[in-house]
C-alpha cells in the first residue's frame, strides 16, 4: 500500500513541475530559433538576441522598468518592514484591523481596481502620469508584500535578545538597529527582492498609472505581444527569466547561508 | 557632551526601575513613528484612491478634466470625452444593471474564476500532498521550485501559452504527429485557454498553503486509521482532507479573488470572444475612456469581491494567531 501511494506521490510531483516548467522551457527554446515562426524549428541562431539589443525601444523601457524596480523596491522594504513591526509589535492601537486590512487587501485585490483607483488618485491631486507615479504605485503594492514577508520573520523573534539588550542599557532605537534589524535581516532581503520582482512584472497597474516618456518593459511587451509571437519577444523573455532566476538562486543560498549563521548567534547568545 | 546627553544620562543613572523616563518617551516616539508612517501612506495611496473612485462613479459631472490632459496623451480625445460625459445623463449604476454586457461579464467572470479555483485545487492537491510526504531532505528544494515559476514574470508565463495552444501551436502539432487528431483542436481565443491560464498562473498560490497545512498534520493518525481497517480513500477524506481544510480555504480565496477581474490572462489567451469583467473595465477606460464608468465597474467589482476579501484577511489573522 505503502508503495503505490509514494509511486502515486512521485508521480503527482512530476506531473506537475513538468506542467509548471515546460511552457517556460519551450519559451527558452524557441527564443534560440533560426525561423521566424515561433513555433517551427528551424535550426539553432542567436540573432533574435542580437535583434533585441538593436531595439532602442525596447532597451529605453528595460532603463525605466529596472528604475522603478530599484526605487520603488527599496522604499517599499523600509516601509513594509515599519508596517511589519507595527503589526506585531502593538497588537492594540486605534485603527489597528483597518490597518492591517489594509496591509492584507492589497495582496489579493484584482489589479485593474488597484490600478484604476490610484490613477484617480494622482488626477485628483494633479500629479503628472509618469516615472514618479508608477514608481509610488508600485511602492504601495509592493510594500504590503514585504510586510508580510518580514512579518512572518518577526512572529518566531526571540524577544529575549531585545529584551537582554535594553536591560543591559541599550536604548529601543539602538537596539531595534544592533539586535532586531540584523536578525530579521534575510527576510528584508527577500522582501526586497520579492517588491523588485513584482515591480519589474507588473503590466496592469503600470499601465494605468505610467505617462508618456515612461513606458515600462512590460507594457512594451504586451503592446508587442498583442500584435502577434514573435522569437525577438522569446528572446527578451529569456533574458528577463535568466536574470530574475540567477538572482533569486544567488539571494537563497546567501540568505540560507546567514540565516543559519544568525541561528548559531542567536543560540550562542542565548547560551552566553 | 552636549546638557542634553548630560540630562539624559544622569535621568537613565537616577531611574531605578531599568528603563528611564527618557528611554520610554524615545521608544514611544519611535513606536508611534513606526505604525504612523506606513498607515499615513496606506491611508492616502490605498483608502483615499477608492473613495475618490466611488466619488467619481456616482456623479459624472464631478469629474472636471485636470489642467494637464495633453500630458495624459488624449489628444483630440478630450472633446469625444465631454461629449461623452454629458450623454451619461443616467446613473451610472443603473446603466450598468441595465445593460446586458456588464450583468454577463460579471456573471462570467465569477463562474470562470470559480471553474478555474477548482481545476486548481485538483491539480495543486496532489502536488502539495506529494511534497509533505517526500523526505525531509528533499522538501527545501521542492519548495524553492514550486516559487521560482513565480518569481518569474506573469506577463511571461502567459505568453508562453499562445505559443502552445494556437491552431498551429505546439500542442496542436504533438497531438497530430502522434495521431491523436486529425483536426487542430481550437484551444487559443475559447474560455478553456482561459482556464488553463489561470491554473497555471495560479498554481503557486494554492499549493504554498495547502502544503503548509498539509506538512504540519500528524501523519500518524493515518496510520491509526489504518490499523483499525480504514481504507485509504475514506481516511483521506475523513482526516487529511478536514485537517488540510485552512490551507483549502487559504489557497481558494488566493486564487479565486484575483482571477475574478483578472486582465492580462482572458486578454491574451480568451481573445475577443471571452467575456471577463477585468478586461470590460479596462476597455471602458483605455479604448473607451469613459472614467466614470470603469469607477462604478471598478466599485461593483469590489463589492463582489469584499466578502471573500474579509474571509481571506480572517483566514490571514488566525493563521498569523496560530504561529504566535
Amino acid at each position: 500500500m505503502n508503495a503505490t501511494w509514494s509511486r502515486f506521490n512521485i508521480t503527482s510531483i512530476v506531473l506537475g513541475f513538468a506542467f509548471l516548467y515546460l511552457p517556460i522551457v519551450l519559451l527558452v527554446v524557441f527564443s534560440f530559433n533560426e525561423s521566424k515562426l515561433v513555433t517551427v524549428w528551424g535550426g539553432f541562431s542567436t540573432k533574435w538576441y542580437v535583434s533585441l539589443f538593436h531595439n532602442q525601444g525596447l532597451m529605453d523601457a528595460t532603463w525605466v522598468t529596472a528604475r522603478v524596480a530599484v526605487i520603488s523596491a527599496t522604499v517599499a522594504t523600509v516601509l513594509g518592514t515599519l508596517a511589519a513591526l507595527a503589526l506585531t509589535r502593538y497588537t492594540r492601537f486605534k485603527g489597528r484591523m483597518l490597518f492591517s486590512g489594509m496591509v492584507f487587501a492589497p495582496l489579493v485585490m484584482p489589479e485593474v481596481i488597484t490600478g484604476l483607483s490610484l490613477l484617480l488618485l494622482f488626477v485628483a491631486v494633479g500629479l503628472d502620469r509618469g516615472f514618479l507615479t508608477v514608481t509610488l504605485a508600485h511602492i504601495t503594492l509592493t510594500m504590503c508584500f514585504v510586510a508580510v514577508v518580514v512579518q512572518s520573520r518577526l512572529i518566531t523573534f526571540d524577544r529575549s535578545l531585545e529584551e537582554a539588550a535594553m536591560d543591559l542599557g541599550a536604548p529601543p532605537v539602538k537596539t531595534f538597529f544592533q539586535i532586531t534589524l540584523p536578525v530579521i535581516m534575510p527576510a528584508i532581503v527577500s522582501g526586497w527582492m520579492l517588491a523588485f520582482t513584482l515591480s519589474l512584472d507588473d503590466l496592469v497597474i503600470a499601465s494605468f498609472t505610467s505617462g508618456p516618456g515612461a513606458t515600462t518593459l512590460p507594457m512594451k511587451i504586451y503592446s508587442q505581444v498583442r500584435l502577434g509571437v514573435t522569437p525577438e519577444i522569446n528572446a527578451a523573455c529569456t533574458i528577463l527569466i535568466a536574470v530574475v532566476a540567477v538572482g533569486v538562486i544567488i539571494a537563497s543560498l546567501a540568505n540560507k547561508r546567514r540565516e543559519v549563521q544568525r541561528q548559531r548567534d542567536e543560540q550562542a547568545a542565548q547560551r552566553g | 557632551m552636549s546638557n542634553a546627553a548630560v540630562t539624559a544620562a544622569t535621568s537613565s543613572r537616577a531611574a531605578d526601575a531599568g528603563k528611564s523616563a527618557l528611554a520610554r518617551l524615545g521608544e514611544a516616539f519611535v513606536g508611534r513613528l513606526v505604525i504612523i508612517i506606513p498607515y499615513l501612506w496606506l491611508v492616502f495611496f490605498f483608502l483615499i484612491p477608492f473613495v475618490i473612485v466611488f466619488k467619481i462613479s456616482l456623479s459624472q459631472t464631478a469629474i472636471a478634466m485636470p489642467p494637464y490632459t495633453p500630458v495624459l496623451g488624449f489628444g483630440d480625445g478630450l472633446s469625444g470625452f465631454f461629449a461623452q460625459l454629458k450623454q451619461l445623463s443616467v446613473d451610472n449604476y443603473t446603466w450598468l444593471t441595465q445593460d446586458a454586457l456588464y450583468v454577463n461579464a460579471y456573471v462570467t467572470s465569477v463562474i470562470v474564476a470559480a471553474i478555474s479555483t477548482v481545476l486548481t485545487l485538483l491539480v495543486g492537491y496532489p502536488i502539495a500532498y506529494g511534497m509533505a510526504r517526500a523526505p525531509a531532505m528533499l522538501r527545501p528544494t521542492l519548495l524553492m521550485l514550486v516559487i521560482l515559476p513565480f518569481w518569474t514574470s506573469f506577463l511571461i508565463r502567459v505568453y508562453a501559452w499562445i505559443g502552445i495552444l494556437k491552431p498551429e501551436g505546439l500542442l496542436n502539432q504533438l497531438l497530430l504527429a502522434t495521431g491523436v487528431i486529425s483536426q487542430p483542436l481550437i484551444i487559443l481565443n475559447t474560455y478553456t485557454a482561459i482556464f488553463i491560464g489561470i491554473v497555471y498562473s495560479y498554481l503557486p498560490f494554492m499549493v504554498l498553503p495547502l502544503y503548509s497545512a498539509l506538512e504540519k498534520m500528524d501523519y500518524s493518525l493515518i496510520e491509526a486509521a489504518k490499523d483499525l481497517g480504514c481504507p485509504p480513500t475514506s481516511a483521506f477524506w475523513k482526516i487529511t482532507f478536514p485537517l488540510s481544510l485552512p490551507g483549502v480555504i487559504a489557497g481558494c480565496l488566493l486564487v479565486f479573488i484575483p482571477a475574478v477581474g483578472e486582465f492580462v490572462i482572458p486578454d491574451l489567451l480568451g481573445g475577443s470572444q471571452t467575456l471577463m469583467i477585468g478586461k470590460t473595465l479596462w476597455n471602458e477606460f483605455f479604448a473607451n475612456r469613459d472614467w466614470p464608468v470603469s469607477s462604478a465597474v471598478a466599485v461593483i467589482l469590489l463589492l463582489l469581491l469584499i466578502v471573500p476579501i474579509m474571509l481571506f484577511q480572517r483566514a490571514q489573522a488566525r493563521a498569523q494567531e496560530q504561529d504566535r
